[in-house]
């Protein structure tokens, strides 16, 4: 009888430690994006040349591009920023960060309240599935981002023609 | 048994059905064998085209069919309007432009390229677009043929093609361009390569089905010559073989081979009625 | 290189004008490598710039990361008539330049 106490014993320690080690586990697979555990620094680094410490906070942009591309080589893009673009109230410049690519900067935009729309499309290249950031710079000082996460995948043929 | 037929004899049937059932596993065997080591599946009588005819286009993403129809941001325009350039411009010794004997191309060549590869009475041979421009140069304007893939062929194939667009791909197999028809219907449906697989395995038995992440086109040459996204320009139909031969790990056959221009000739009777797309724009 | 610039045609002031601009350019990453294993320089188109009756409109500093044959739509308010200017020149110091013209009415 007290062997068999013992074991259950164990059991159960075993099954405890087996569900705390899970609780470890589960946040590592969790959703991307920048979220708690991850800032728009650590996705980008780069971004710190731009906004130089002054605070970046998401909203305000939105960074369209497919969710699927076809091929890294060309993927279209479009950013729109929500500005009046007026004298005393525009978006100074965008600029377009890739987390994976083997140069972070992938364009700088330079506007004005001549713009009318801060709005620009254009085509960029992805080296493999990644996050794309567009950080918008407003006449106030501020800056806005917004991100999205493409998926690019491998051709299915080689081609050496 | 002359004269009575063949009986319900036990014995006569059961020996005749053993020896039925063990040719049978004999014949599935040696088809297994034949598929696997002979020439694929001889051709039928007539080759089959696709039902229903789809043009690539089809098997795209709904972002690549907007950037094919957006006449400005399409990448294969760029070429187009090289080529226009160049239809203007003096070449060769004699000093003409192809504009001195066509005029505008929007008149002269529209509907031509739906009727090509088409044999050239003076040279007696099978010619596609690219080589027929070169024949041009050769005869009227005393000028050095252009290399597949040029800026200069691709400009013009390109610029004649995009005439014809909308209209429906057109061409006859008569006696003189038979034989080619013939060979390029072979070559289709011939094993290549380390892979071992023919045109016909995924262009006519997987079209719509997928490579990895990729849709399987019907394999036609309409659209061409095409921006392709992987090339990051544009390129021939013969650049687009090579691109697939080399896919199987095939031997990769020059841009303007024979082989290469009765495969694009059989292309172009199997893709019959579907509109000249140039310049399409594909993955 | 081969250049195309859309604009529309005619427009009324204080209107929105989508100015689109393609360029036939190789934007050459410098990653790539040639059938003899040599690197191919890095050459890219690194600036662009759009005028408006020659006041600086737009301004790209483009990298690597931008797809072969770069195109690009943006945006400006109709002024005055006359002409939006582009001019670009890439790594290796090449340049271009391409116009269009713009009639404004009212």
């Amino acid at each position: 009888m007290r062997i068999s106490f013992i074991s259950a014993q164990r059991e159960r320690r075993r099954g405890f430690l087996a569900r705390l080690a899970a609780l470890w586990v589960v946040p590592f697979f969790g959703a991307r994006g920048a979220g708690a555990q991850e800032t728009i620094e650590a996705i980008v680094p780069s971004v710190k040349d731009i906004t130089r410490g002054a605070p970046l906070r998401p909203g305000k942009v939105q960074l369209e591009m497919p969710l699927l591309a076809d091929n890294g080589h060309v993927v279209p893009l479009k950013v729109t920023v929500q500005s009046a673009m007026t004298a005393a109230d525009h978006v100074r410049g965008i600029t377009i960060l890739s987390e994976r690519n083997p140069r972070p900067v992938i364009a700088r935009f330079q506007l004005g309240p001549r713009a009318g729309r801060a709005e620009i499309l254009t085509r960029v290249r992805l080296a493999g599935s990644q996050r794309v950031v567009a950080v918008a710079a407003m006449s106030d000082g501020a800056f806005w981002y917004a991100t999205a996460e493409v998926t690019v995948t491998e051709s299915a043929c080689l081609d050496q023609s | 048994m002359r004269g009575e037929g063949l009986t319900a004899d036990s014995s006569y049937v059961r020996s005749l059905g053993l020896f039925i059932g063990v040719h049978r596993r004999l014949s599935a065997v040696s088809f297994l064998l034949l598929l696997m080591f002979a020439g694929g599946p001889a051709p039928a009588a007539e080759p089959q085209r696709p039902q229903p005819l789809k043009s690539g286009g089809e098997f795209s993403s709904s972002e690549l069919r907007a950037l094919q129809a957006d006449d400005f941001g399409n990448p294969g325009m760029l070429w187009v309007v090289r080529g226009e350039k160049l239809w203007g411009e003096a070449a060769g010794r004699n000093g003409k432009s192809c504009a001195a004997c066509h005029g505008d191309a929007r008149q002269s060549m529209k509907g031509v390229a739906t009727h090509y590869p088409k044999v050239d009475p003076g040279a007696a041979r099978l010619v596609n677009l690219e080589g027929r421009v070169n024949l041009c140069r050769e005869r009227h304007q005393g000028a050095e043929p252009l290399q597949y893939e040029s800026e200069e062929l691709l400009g013009l194939t390109a610029y004649v093609a995009h005439q014809s667009r909308g209209m429906p791909v057109n061409v006859t197999i008569d006696l003189q361009n038979r034989k080619s028809y013939e060979r390029g219907r072979d070559f289709y449906y011939a094993r290549r390569g380390q892979m071992n697989l023919s045109c016909s395995h995924c262009h006519d038995r997987n079209w719509g089905g997928r490579l990895l992440g990729e849709t399987i086109s019907q394999g036609h040459g309409n659209a061409y010559p095409i921006y392709r996204l992987e090339w990051q320009t544009a390129g021939s139909l013969h650049r687009r073989f090579r691109s697939c031969l080399f896919g199987v790990r095939a031997e990769l056959l020059p841009g303007g081979s024979q082989e290469l221009l009765d495969l694009e000739f059989y292309l172009a009777w199997r893709a019959g009625g579907l509109p000249v797309e140039t310049p399409g724009v594909r993955r | 290189m081969v250049a195309r610039v859309q604009v529309p045609q005619q427009v009324k002031r204080g209107e929105l004008i989508e100015v689109r601009i393609a360029i036939q350019h190789v934007m050459e990453t410098g990653f790539r490598y040639d059938d003899r294993g040599r690197a191919i320089p890095k050459n890219v188109i690194n600036t662009l710039v759009a005028r408006y009756n020659d006041t600086e409109i737009f301004r790209a500093e483009l990298g690597s990361g931008i797809a072969a044959n770069p195109f690009l739509q943006f945006y400006t308010v109709a002024e005055a008539s006359g002409e939006i200017e582009f001019s670009w020149v890439d790594d290796a110091g090449e340049k271009g330049t391409e116009h269009a013209a713009i009639s404004v009415v009212g």
